[in-house]
C-alpha cells in the first residue's frame, strides 16, 4: 500500500524510470506541442481568428458612434420595434451594439466580402453567438472590439445572446442578412 | 492532549480531533451536495424543452444555487476532510490546532449560509462567475470571502499538521504520494483563494458603494484564477484519491515515485495558468497572451493529467500482474472487483475523466476552435465530466471506505451500494456527452427559453439539438436519481448501520514503521518495472480519440465564416 505510506525506496528519485513510462511522456509532450504548433500555423495559415484590434471605450462614445453608423446606413426598418437594418458602405465598416435585451441594429452585408465590425456592450457581459453557422465571441462593457468577418453562404443568421444578461436574457435575439 | 483510535478493519490510525472534523466536513458537504442535486433535478427539468418547469427568474436563481453549491461548498468541504485525512491520519499523527480547524470549519459554515441565503432572496441570481457589472447582494459576496477564508485558514491546519508529523518524527524518508497530492491541492489552494480575495474583495466593496467601478475584463482574468484554478484543487484531490483507492483495493505500488511526483508538481507549476482558457474569446487578451498561455502552461498540466492517467491504472495493472493475474493484455481488468464501489467508482471517474472530460477540456481550450464552444452548452457539458464524473465520483467512491473506517459504521444495503457507481458515472457521462452534443449545435448555457418567446425574431434550432437537449433532460433524470442513491445509501448508513468498532483509544500515536529495510530484505526493489502492457493499450486508445476529436474539430472550424 505504498501509495499511502512513505516511499519504501527513500532514494525514490534516484530509481531510475521505467521505458514504458517514458514513452507515454514523450509521447505526451510531442503531442502538447503539436497542439501548440497548430495554433500558430492557424495563425498564419488559417481563415478563423479572432481579431487583435481591441480600444476603451465607455457607452456615451460607443452609442454615440452606433448612431452615427445607424443613421448613415439605414435602408429600412423590420418588426413593428422598428429595428433599422444597416447596411454597411463601401468601406465595410459596421457597428453593432449589445444592450439589454437586444443586438442593435441589424446587419446586411453581403457573401465574400469582408466587414470590420466592431462589437461592445453597453451595460452587462453579452455574448455574440451566431448561429447557425456557429461562432461565438465574449463582448465586454469598456472594450470595443474591432472584428473583421467574412460571411460565406447568403441567408438569415440569427445572434443569440449566450451570456448570461438577466431575466429577458432568452429575448436578446439579433438579426444578420447575407445576400 | 491528543488522543488516537486504530481501526481494527484498515489500520489507520486517527487523531480523534481529526477524525471529528473529518466527519463533520465531510457531512456539511454531504449536505450542499443535497441542496446541490435538488437544484440539479430543478436546472434539468426546465431546460428541458418538453417541460420547461420554472419560470424564467426561478430558473435563473436556481441555476445560481446549483453552482455555488456544487463548485465551491460540497467539493470544498469534502477536500478539507481529505486533506486531514492526508495529513493527521496517513502520517500517523495529531492534528495541528484543532480549534483553529474549528473555527475554520464555522467560518465555512456561516459563509455558506450566507451566500445561499443571498441567492435564495432573489437578489443574487448572477450565476457562479457572478462578472461585473451585474451586481449581487453584498453579503453573497461576503459569503463566499467568509468561506474562502475558512479554506484558507483548514489549508493552514494541513501545513501545520506536516510540520507536527516531521517534528514528531512519525514517519521516515518522504511523504506518502497520496499525501503529496493533498499537498499539491492545498498549495493550489492558496493561490486559487488569494487570487478570489484578489477580486471579490473589490467587488465587494464595489457592491456596497465604497468602489465605482470594477472593470469587466480585468474581473473575468481574475475570477476565473479563482474560478478555474479551484477545479485544479479538485483535480489533484480526486487524483490522490485514484492513488489512494489503489494502494487500498489492490495494494497498488506507483510505477514510479518520480514520474507520479513531478507529475503532481506540474500542476502546481502549470495548472493555474489554464485560467486563461476562459478568456479566448474575450476582446481585451492578445492572441500571442492566448497562444502562450493555452499551450505552453497549459499543456505541461494537460501532460501531468496525461501521465497520471497512465500510472494510475499502470500501478493497478502491476499489483495485479504480480497476483498472478497475467493473462493477455486485460486479465488483470476483467478480474478486477467490479462488484466493489470503492474501486468501480474510482474507475469510472478515471475512463470518463480521461477521454470525456481531459479531452474535450484540451478541444475547448485551443485558441481558435474556443470560438465554436465558447459560452455554449458544450462547456458545462465539458465540466460535467471533469468535476462530477472525475472529482464528485472519486469522493463517492472513496466514501464507501470511508463510512466504515471513519464514522464506524457498516453500509447499508451493500446491492445498492454496488450498483450506485454505474448508475451515477455512467448516467453522468452519458450526460456530459450530450450536453456537448448540443454545444456543438451552438445552444447555449445558462439560457432559459431555446424557443427565444418574446423576442422579436424567430430562431428556430436544428431539430438535432431538440433531441440532445431531450436525451439531457433524461439522463440528468438518471443522474439525479443516482446521485440521490448515494446520499440516501450516505445518511442512512450513518443513521441507523450497524455501528462498528473503531478500536482501542490511547494518548499516544503509533508511528509508521520504517520499512525501507523491510523493503531491502525482500529483495524486490523497485528497480525491476512490471511491464504493463494492457494500460499502454488504453494510453493508446485516449490518444487516437484525442487525436481524433482535436483535428475533427479544427475541419469544423474551417467551415464557418473568415474571421480575421
Amino acid at each position: 500500500m505504498s501509495a499511502i505510506l512513505p516511499p519504501s525506496d527513500r532514494l525514490w528519485w534516484k530509481t531510475p524510470i521505467s521505458g514504458q513510462e517514458w514513452v507515454w511522456i514523450g509521447i505526451a509532450f510531442v503531442w502538447g506541442m503539436v497542439m501548440f504548433v497548430m495554433m500558430i500555423y492557424w495563425h498564419v495559415n488559417g481563415k478563423q481568428n479572432l481579431s487583435n484590434e481591441v480600444y476603451k471605450t465607455t457607452t456615451e462614445m460607443f452609442t454615440a458612434k452606433t448612431e452615427a453608423f445607424v443613421k448613415e446606413n439605414t435602408i429600412r426598418t423590420e418588426t413593428d420595434q422598428q429595428i433599422p437594418v444597416a447596411k454597411p458602405n463601401a468601406k465595410g465598416e459596421a457597428f453593432l451594439l449589445a444592450r439589454l435585451w437586444a443586438w442593435y441594429p441589424i446587419l446586411e452585408l453581403e457573401a465574400g466580402k469582408t466587414y470590420k465590425i466592431h462589437l461592445s456592450s453597453v451595460d452587462y457581459n453579452h455574448g455574440f453567438s451566431l448561429q447557425p453557422t456557429n461562432i461565438n465571441i465574449q463582448v465586454i462593457p469598456g472594450y470595443e472590439h474591432v472584428v473583421k468577418m467574412t460571411p460565406t453562404k447568403a441567408g438569415t443568421y440569427s445572434i443569440v445572446c449566450n451570456e448570461y444578461c438577466g431575466i429577458g436574457h432568452h429575448t436578446m435575439l439579433g438579426r444578420i442578412y447575407v445576400k | 492532549m491528543a488522543q488516537y483510535r486504530t481501526c481494527p478493519r484498515t489500520g489507520l490510525q486517527f487523531d480523534l480531533e481529526a477524525d471529528k472534523l473529518m466527519r463533520w466536513n465531510a457531512v456539511a458537504g454531504v449536505l450542499w451536495l443535497l441542496v446541490g442535486g435538488i437544484t440539479a433535478l430543478l436546472v434539468i427539468l426546465t431546460r428541458w424543452p418538453a417541460i420547461k418547469l420554472l419560470p424564467a427568474d426561478q430558473f435563473y436563481m436556481i441555476l445560481t444555487v446549483h453552482g455555488v453549491d456544487m463548485l465551491i461548498f460540497w467539493i470544498i468541504f469534502f477536500e478539507i476532510a481529505v486533506l486531514y485525512f492526508a495529513s493527521s491520519t496517513l502520517l500517523r499523527c495529531r492534528l495541528a490546532t484543532p480549534k483553529v480547524a474549528w473555527a475554520a470549519f464555522w467560518l465555512m459554515v456561516v459563509g455558506s449560509i450566507m451566500a445561499n441565503v443571498a441567492i435564495f432572496q432573489g437578489e443574487s441570481s448572477v450565476m457562479f462567475t457572478s462578472y461585473v457589472p451585474m451586481m449581487a447582494a453584498p453579503h453573497f459576496y461576503l459569503g463566499i470571502i467568509l468561506f474562502a477564508v475558512g479554506a484558507l485558514v483548514a489549508c493552514g491546519v494541513f501545513f501545520g499538521t506536516l510540520v507536527v508529523a516531521k517534528r514528531d518524527k512519525t514517519y521516515t524518508g518522504s511523504i506518502p504520494l497520496v499525501t503529496f497530492g493533498a499537498l499539491t491541492a492545498a498549495i493550489i489552494a492558496v493561490f486559487t483563494i488569494l487570487a478570489g480575495a484578489g477580486i471579490l474583495l473589490p467587488t465587494f466593496f464595489w457592491s456596497v458603494g465604497l468602489i465605482k467601478e470594477v472593470d469587466a475584463q480585468l474581473y473575468r482574468m481574475v475570477w476565473w484564477a479563482l474560478g478555474h484554478s479551484s477545479q485544479q484543487i479538485n483535480v489533484s484531490a480526486h487524483v490522490a484519491i485514484w492513488y489512494l483507492t489503489a494502494a487500498v483495493v489492490f495494494g497498488a505500488k506507483p510505477l514510479s515515485e518520480k514520474v507520479s511526483r513531478f507529475a503532481f508538481l506540474l500542476y502546481i507549476l502549470f495548472l493555474q495558468l489554464a485560467s486563461a482558457h476562459h478568456l479566448l474569446s474575450d476582446p481585451g487578451m492578445s492572441a500571442e497572451w492566448k497562444v502562450l498561455n493555452t499551450s505552453y502552461f497549459m499543456y505541461f498540466a494537460v501532460m501531468a493529467s496525461m501521465i497520471h492517467g497512465f500510472t494510475v491504472p499502470g500501478a493497478i495493472e502491476a499489483a495485479q500482474r504480480q497476483k498472478g493475474l497475467t493473462n493477455g493484455l486485460f486479465e488483470w481488468l476483467r478480474k478486477a472487483p467490479w462488484g466493489n464501489p470503492v474501486f468501480s467508482g474510482m474507475f469510472i471517474s478515471l475512463v470518463s475523466f480521461g477521454f470525456l472530460g481531459g479531452i474535450s477540456g484540451v478541444v475547448l481550450g485551443t485558441e481558435q476552435i474556443n470560438m465554436l464552444m465558447h459560452n455554449t452548452f458544450y462547456v458545462p457539458g465539458h465540466f460535467h465530466t471533469t468535476v462530477v464524473t472525475g472529482t464528485t465520483l472519486a469522493f463517492m467512491a472513496i466514501t464507501y471506505l470511508l463510512v466504515p473506517t471513519l464514522f464506524r459504521r457498516e453500509m447499508m444495503f451493500p446491492k445498492l451500494c454496488q450498483i450506485q457507481p454505474y448508475l451515477y458515472g455512467i448516467s453522468m457521462s452519458v450526460l456530459g456527452l450530450v450536453m456537448m452534443g448540443a454545444g456543438t449545435l451552438g445552444v447555449s448555457r445558462r439560457h432559459w427559453d431555446m424557443a427565444f418567446s418574446g423576442a422579436p425574431f424567430q430562431y428556430e434550432w436544428p431539430g438535432a439539438a431538440y433531441l440532445m437537449m431531450g436525451l439531457t433532460g433524461i439522463f440528468g433524470v438518471i443522474a439525479v436519481v443516482g446521485g440521490g442513491l448515494w446520499i440516501f445509501l450516505v445518511v442512512w448508513s450513518l443513521l441507523f448501520g450497524k455501528k462498528l468498532d473503531g478500536g482501542p483509544v490511547s494518548d499516544k500515536p503509533t508511528p509508521i514503521p520504517d520499512q525501507s529495510l523491510a523493503a531491502h530484505a525482500s529483495g524486490t526493489g523497485s528497480h525491476d518495472h512490471v511491464q504493463v502492457p494492457g494500460t499502454v493499450v488504453l494510453a493508446m486508445t485516449l490518444l487516437v480519440c484525442f487525436i481524433l476529436y482535436y483535428f475533427v474539430n479544427w475541419k469544423y472550424l474551417s467551415e464557418v465564416w473568415g474571421l480575421s
